[in-house]
């Protein structure tokens, strides 16, 4: 059933900046702020090399993804041509200064995509 | 509202791209109309001659299909010519092959007529099988001719002439290149090196008659006055058999129509810097047909150059100016390699480098005038042909580099390509761009399918050049055999980045003078275009600020790179690595001991030793990173940020029987002195106790050597993408002038460097003689220089242990849950 879950206040978020959401099951969420108090929501993962975006310096309606800096548009989670792909965007409601995330989203929206491995895991990965 | 009317009159290449660029910036101004006499779309013309010589089809040459222009609602009438045009009325009138009339009404007109080839007047010049070599049909019928035919002679030995030879060659034909100068190509090439071309297409069976003056073609029918060419008879009488005779002696602006118009016309249709014609300024000339300060230019560089001015006044922008171009040459004959550019013959008041290797066919000639390059002159290996014109479009002094210059630039220590030099003798596999990963294969078939011009176009789509740059070269050599040119752009002063037109010397400036405090202020007294910057130029004028106004301007966390702003270095996997500092290298048992509890505590899952003589702890969660810091104790080694990274140092006279000095105790109070320093990029600093030079001070930023005597110090070294061997700066006595002459250079740095410029790129845009003067010659400056950095670094806090002063925003380590 889909309900709004409280997740932090506006003010909670660096202005240009962002926070990260843990889910009971898939990857974070980032909440995104920009300078007009404006809050986005994407999974919180590049399209490119799965790099997490919350991480990324906030500028107009985008994000430049830390790892590679990709623009990744806050609005509908898509790479700035001439690259390609996009990452999951949730829904968000801010009503007096609080900031809400759907809870079936939460709960089900992209919950198969994982995050990339790094040091010992990739040797692991590779033998199993 | 009613669009207004645009009518081009030229279906070429740079008509079209002006079209393009203005659908980019202002897609739904205009009704455009297009008429081109070719009953053609737009293709490369450049490509011609690799269709020609059968490497190419012209389908695949063709860069604007049909359905381009249907898709963006252009009319276009294609085999019209366009007959006159009303300029009071404003309307055009076309013909096509059948003699029926056309007209269109303007608002704005578009003149990309060309050029057309220079047909020499001599008796046989209408003769059949003589022919100019300039669009679709000349070249199908020189290959129809090819499959009939034998003898071939193209007059003219100039770049579109040797092209036409050489795709006639090919096509199984005798060639004979007439020519009326003493060398090919003479107004690209010097004679040794028109001498070296010379012999490698004699080599392939080309053959030459130089200095020979044409007197009449000789047909086949009516005593030699009509039907088919048979032979070319020259002014000393002898002849030489000719069943195809190619004129290539020069092109034409097409200026008929616009003189018809009443046009101003000069060499050209002249125009001023926004491309509009001095007559009518309703009325635009691009291309090969219009005169800019008179210069009619028929290369493609500064054609689209040209294009993008006009399309941003047409749009109504008006902000841009076309000032000219500088060009360079390269030749498209398959196997030869040659470039040229500037002015490469020399004259009075110039110096020449050459080098010369006949047997090797290899010729490559560089000329200085008042210590900068002025021109270049390359055969057989050009590998360093876009290095060269850099350098001569930059104009920057070359003294300090002239004894490497004629080495290039990818002679010196370039690494990721396997040492490749030359991109035609790649296989489609082989990698090209060693960073991203990007091979020859990949990178041809994006400059086809998306019809790419220039090396930005290319890296944006292949991400091939787009790291460290080390193999631009190659790049270039591949567009310029898959595009057919070298398009790269004439430099203007580059801008900071997208948001404005300003570069980084403009921007530190204003935020000096008028002592501008933040970033919106900057943004706000410099115009920029966007509201609050993009991830280039915000870290970069945060930088400019705390660097011009420390204590005053404040740091603002948003604006930095993660890794500064979470004082830990973002690995692949979202994860960090912790790096605490080791002064000088230098470590005790409990420092050993906490760093082993700390990685089985938090089940960190790599411990690494660096190259900078530190432990790098990799993998560790966001979340744990202040848990991380605080066990450990230690202070932050900043090998996240662009700031002093390490002082690295050998053993030194304490311990080494060789040492001459204590080099690690040097080492320890240089990064005592220096740790907290923020800089335009990272610094890396060494000392050495001997010349021995075990810390290897040659390739750092500043590299410190002691010798029996005092100390040696070296600054502008780097191991990176390029290896770049540190420069001389001064020998001293003490260790307290080691800090005092290190420190003041250091601060030139930071209040003169670029952002993201390395101190060596910083040394080569001032000269070494520049620092020299600022550090050496100038005691009381030198002291200020060190008294300012000691008063920017004082009290400053270290980031891991003293978070709140360093006004952390550790909002960020936190995860949110859902209530």
């Amino acid at each position: 059933m889909s309900e709004w879950k409280k997740i932090c206040l506006v003010n909670d978020i660096p202005v240009l900046g962002s926070r990260r959401v843990g889910r009971a099951k898939g990857m974070d969420v980032a909440v995104f702020r920009n300078d007009e108090n404006v809050v986005f929501a994407l999974l919180d993962r590049c399209p490119h090399k799965g790099g997490p975006l919350s991480q990324g310096i906030v500028f107009g309606t985008s994000v430049a993804c830390p790892l590679h800096n990709w623009t990744i548009s806050l609005a509908d989670g898509c790479a700035k041509a001439p690259d390609q792909g996009c990452t999951p965007r949730f829904k968000v409601k801010v009503d007096a200064g609080v900031v809400y995330l759907d809870s079936a989203e939460l709960a089900s929206h992209a919950i198969d995509l994982v995050r990339p491995v790094a040091g010992p895991a990739c040797k692991e990965l590779a033998n199993a | 509202m009613k669009k207004q009317e645009l009518v081009m009159i030229g279906n070429g290449m740079a008509g079209v791209r002006t079209l393009e660029e203005l659908l980019k910036i202002a897609p739904d101004l205009y009704a455009i109309t297009v008429f081109g006499a070719e009953p053609h779309p737009n293709y490369n013309r450049i490509l011609l001659s690799p269709v020609l010589a059968g490497e190419q089809t012209l389908d695949e040459i063709v860069l604007n299909d049909w359905a381009w222009y249907k898709d963006h609602g252009i009319t276009l009438h294609a085999g019209w010519t366009v007959t006159d045009a009303d300029r009071v009325h404003r309307v055009v009138h076309a013909q096509n092959a059948a003699g029926e009339t056309i007209s269109a009404k303007y608002d704005r007109l578009l003149m990309a007529t060309g050029s057309s080839p220079f047909i020499l007047p001599i008796p046989g010049k209408d003769l059949k099988g003589v022919l100019a070599y300039r669009d679709i049909a000349d070249t199908q019928a020189m290959i129809e001719a090819a499959t009939t035919y034998k003898h071939a002679v193209v007059i003219g030995g100039g770049l579109l002439g040797l092209e036409a030879a050489n795709g006639l060659m090919k096509r199984g034909m005798s060639v004979s290149v007439v020519h009326v100068m003493p060398w090919l190509m003479e107004r690209q090439l010097d004679n040794v090196a028109g001498k070296l071309l010379q012999k490698s297409l004699e080599d392939r069976g080309m053959k030459f008659l130089i200095g020979a003056q044409t007197q009449e073609l000789v047909g086949d029918q009516d005593e030699g006055k009509s039907g088919r060419v048979k032979a070319i008879r020259f002014k000393d009488g002898s002849e030489v058999p000719a069943d195809l005779v190619v004129m290539a002696v020069g092109i034409r602006p097409n200026t008929a129509l616009a003189e018809k118009m009443r046009l101003y016309v000069n060499r050209g249709i002249v125009v001023n810097d926004t491309l509009q014609t001095t007559t009518d300024a309703r009325i635009y000339a691009i291309g090969e047909c219009a005169a800019h300060r008179g210069i009619a230019y028929g290369l493609v560089a500064p054609l689209f150059e040209q294009a993008k001015v006009a399309a941003n006044h047409l749009a109504q922008f008006g902000i841009g100016r076309y000032t000219g171009s500088l060009t360079s040459t390269k030749l498209k004959v398959t196997g030869i390699d040659l470039f040229s550019a500037g002015e490469f013959m020399g004259g009075e008041g110039s110096e020449e480098i050459v080098m010369s290797d006949p047997f090797g066919g290899v010729y490559k000639k560089l000329v200085i005038k008042d210590d900068k390059l002025i021109g270049a002159c390359l055969y057989g290996d050009t590998i360093d042909g876009s290095y060269y014109f850099k350098l001569l479009r930059d104009g920057r002094s070359v003294g300090d580099i002239r004894d490497k210059l004629m080495f290039g630039e990818s002679n010196i220590g370039n690494a990721g390509h396997e040492g490749h030099s030359k991109a035609a003798a790649m296989a489609d596999s082989d990698e090209v761009c060693g960073c991203n990963g990007v091979t020859k294969g990949t990178i041809c078939k994006a400059i086809k399918e998306k019809g790419l011009f220039t090396l930005d176009e290319v890296r944006k789509h292949t991400k091939a050049s787009a790291s460290c740059g080390s193999c631009t070269g190659l790049v270039e050599q591949i567009l310029m055999a898959t595009a057919g040119g070298d398009y790269s752009d004439t430099p203007k002063l580059k801008a900071l980045c997208g948001c404005t037109d300003h570069g980084h010397q403009a921007v530190r400036d204003a935020i000096r003078e008028h002592k501008l405090l933040t970033i919106s202020d900057v943004y706000h007294f410099m115009e920029w275009r966007t509201p609050n910057g993009c991830a280039s130029c915000r870290p970069a004028i945060n930088y400019y600020l705390i660097s011009s106004w420390p204590k005053e301007a404040r740091d603002d966390p948003q604006s930095r790179y993660i890794n500064e702003r979470s004082h830990a270095n973002i690995q692949r996997d979202g994860t960090y690595s912790v790096i605490p500092r080791m002064w000088g290298g230098h470590t005790t048992p409990n420092e050993l001991r906490r760093i082993a509890d700390a990685v089985d505590k938090y089940k960190i899952p790599t411990i690494k030793v660096t190259g900078g003589q530190r432990i790098d702890l990799l993998g560790v969660k966001k979340e744990d990173l202040q848990s991380v810091w605080q066990d450990l104790g230690m202070p932050s080694g900043l090998a996240y940020a662009k700031a002093t990274r390490t002082v690295k140092t050998c053993v030194g006279s304490e311990w080494c029987r060789f040492g001459t000095q204590d080099s690690t105790q040097m080492g320890k109070d240089l990064e005592h002195a220096l740790w907290a320093m923020y800089s335009p990029h990272k610094v890396k600093l060494a000392v050495s106790g001997c010349p021995r030079n075990c810390a290897e001070s040659g390739i750092k930023d500043v590299g410190v050597i002691g010798v029996d005597s005092g100390w040696e110090i070296y600054v502008g070294g780097n191991g990176g993408i390029k290896t770049e061997v540190a420069q001389f700066l001064v020998k001293v006595k003490t260790s307290e002038e080691v800090l005092e002459y290190v420190g003041a250079f250091l601060q030139l740095y930071r209040e003169e460097g670029w952002y993201l410029e390395r101190t060596v790129h910083y040394i080569h845009r001032v000269g070494l003689d520049y620092v020299r003067k600022k550090i050496l010659d100038d005691a009381a400056g030198r002291k200020a220089l060190w008294e300012r950095l000691q008063f920017s670094l004082d009290g400053a806090p270290d980031p891991w242990l003293e978070t709140d002063k360093a006004a952390m925003d550790t909002r960020q380590f936190e995860k949110l849950t859902v209530a």
